[in-house]
């Protein structure tokens, strides 16, 4: 049995085979029952699905048509304001907080009659790789409860792998849609750098963020793609162009393709069931007619300590307006620096309060030059790389992670562990680049993902690469472990 | 170390952050092992190298200047831990 698609579920919509109401209801009972176990969401939100849902029938039945995602149940990464709604961030900063507007995306969403179930799990103000710096809950792998589903956006990423919803957006600042997707074994993009606007979005590191979609597989995530894209106006780092419909990018066809591997992400930190899977994938795109090119990026080597200075450092001065005046949590304080360092301290949990040290550090006089200007420096060196490596090819292909998912609490005390499982995914991030994690084999029953990395605004040859190596290895293909939702 | 306790304590301050005796061992050390890794990066040759802010360059985006509807003040002060007569309210600044 296969998962529930949003392509598969729009046609049943479409033909009267159930309606939008129904499918909700058997969505929502699924989660029900496998909720305890995964612990995906912070909010449940099934009366304003239920009503959205409800609005779904009304428009088919009048003969209306609908958009492709209309009346499928969906989730939403809980730093993503919604009107009236919490957007928590996993923080006890903003625990009570209600949204008083939408994020660009989410008006996007309502135009095309979108489902919410909820908002999910992740790691505190998006910090994190393994959703394990949740305030409020630690999630589970569907596929083994005793791992990580991956992070930050790790709620969102497990409620898609245990059919909790259909599809689910998410952030990633680092890797934190491409990593949890590779850790559940479903398909996560990070669009370039400006395709989907961040207002709304709340900002971790601004030059780095981009909001993308968890979804079991190319078509749907080309279906996600083509509802938040586009130019908005009130983010002005949002691309201008044209809409794009990349449904037409799901052409089953790589002949002639070529795709670069760069060595230096098969280095020897990369487990060696991952590399197997990797090279499995690598002589099936073969087989399909692409070329497959070595090349070399000699900066990657210093990309997670460029990344671990300019994110913390873009943190600190975006999680400033924490200040317990204008929003979020107030502890009193014998005077007004008191209250503000009482009402961070309490209000932040240990990882975001190190990073606010460290990038406070990093930006510091004295160190600025040493360490971010550098970084700075050091980002454009491997952007170059990159512009480089993609003159030569159409697409890269590395892996998501150095291995599969880790055990809870593994990277415990050990934040810079923690950090250099990122090596594979933050340098996109950097470069502004898009990336797609899809699942290329399964270690010990954990997924392994694969990243496809394109050309700045060319999403529509990664899904073609994605969409073709998904047609053609079906072997890949296994029942959730969670069970599939019964019509 | 390249971080010392005195520093430490002058960080939490810039940030905001309250650093308690206790903590700043442990603090010191997360920090220190991080920055000992950052070092790599003092390898790099960036000579003629110009920083990257953003991956995308785009410079001075302008948009039309045409009124709009704004947040209105009930709606800006909903989440304020204390709003008082339409404002925000914060401990006393002044000194008497």
């Amino acid at each position: 049995m296969e998962p529930l698609t949003i392509h598969g579920l729009h046609d049943k919509l479409v033909k009267g085979e159930l309606s939008a109401v129904e499918l909700t209801k058997k969505f929502l009972a699924h989660k029900d029952a496998v909720e305890p176990r995964i612990q995906a969401f912070l909010s449940d939100n099934r009366q304003f699905a239920l009503e959205a849902a409800a609005a779904v029938d009304k428009k088919i039945s009048a003969g209306e048509n609908i958009a492709d995602l209309a009346g499928i149940p969906g989730a939403i990464k809980d730093n993503i304001c919604i009107k009236g709604q919490q957007a928590t961030c996993a923080s006890k900063m903003l625990e009570h907080f209600k949204s008083p507007y939408n994020a660009a995306i989410i008006d996007k969403l309502m135009a095309a009659d979108y489902v919410s179930l909820g908002k999910t799990n992740m790691d505190e103000f998006a910090m994190g790789s393994s959703t394990e710096n949740s305030a409020f809950q630690i999630t589970h792998n569907p596929w083994h409860a005793d791992y990580v589903p991956g992070g930050s956006s790790g709620g969102s990423a497990a409620a898609v792998a245990a059919n909790e919803c259909v599809w689910a957006l998410g952030s990633d600042t680092g890797g934190s849609i491409r990593q949890p997707a590779a850790y559940c074994g479903v398909v996560g993009i990070k669009p370039t750098y400006g395709l989907v606007s961040r207002y709304g979005l709340i900002a971790f590191a601004s030059s780095l963020d981009q909001i993308g979609s968890f979804t079991h597989d190319v078509e749907d995530c080309a279906i996600v793609l083509n509802t938040i894209t586009g130019h908005d106006v009130k983010d002005s780092t949002s691309i201008p162009q044209e809409p794009k419909d990349y449904k037409k990018s799901l052409v089953n066809d790589v002949m002639g393709m070529k795709i670069g591997i760069p060595k230096e992400f098969f280095g020897e930190g990369l487990d060696e069931a991952c590399r197997k899977s990797l090279e499995e994938a690598m002589e099936t795109y073969k087989q399909l007619g692409a070329e497959i090119v070595s090349v070399s990026m000699p900066h990657i080597k210093y990309g997670i300590a460029a990344y671990y200075i300019i994110a913390p450092a873009e943190a600190s001065s975006n999680l400033a307006r924490y200040d317990g005046v204008g929003f979020g949590l107030r502890v009193e304080g014998k005077d007004i620096v008191d209250m503000y360092q009482k009402t961070r301290s309490q209000g932040f949990g240990p990882e975001v309060r190190r990073r606010i040290l460290l990038g406070t550090y990093v930006l510091s006089s004295g160190y600025y030059d040493a360490y971010y200007l550098r970084a700075m420096k050091v980002r454009t060196l491997i952007k170059q790389d990159y512009d480089e490596a993609l003159k030569q090819c159409d697409i890269l292909l590395t892996p998501t992670a150095p291995d599969t998912a880790f055990k809870i609490g593994q990277n415990d005390d050990n934040p810079l562990a923690m950090y250099l499982g990122d090596v594979c995914t933050v340098t996109l991030n950097l470069a502004g680049l898009p990336g797609i994690s899809i699942p290329c084999g399964y270690k010990n029953g954990l997924p392994v993902g694969m990243q496809l990395i394109g050309k700045a605004l060319d999403e529509e040859t990664l899904l073609r690469a994605a969409y073709t190596f998904e047609q053609h290895r079906t072997d890949l293909r296994r029942p959730s472990p969670m069970g599939e939702v019964e019509l | 170390m390249k971080i010392s306790a005195e520093e430490i304590k002058k960080i939490a301050l810039l940030s905001r952050l309250e650093i308690k005796e206790d903590q700043i061992d442990s603090t010191g050390k997360q920090l220190n092992d991080i920055l000992s890794y950052m070092d790599l990066i003092s390898q790099v040759d960036i000579t003629d190298v110009q920083p990257t802010a953003h991956a995308v360059s785009m410079r001075n985006v302008m948009r039309d200047d045409v009124p709009r509807p704004s947040l209105p003040n009930d709606k800006a002060l909903q989440n304020a831990p204390e709003p008082e007569n339409g404002y925000f309210k914060v401990p006393k600044v002044i000194q008497d």
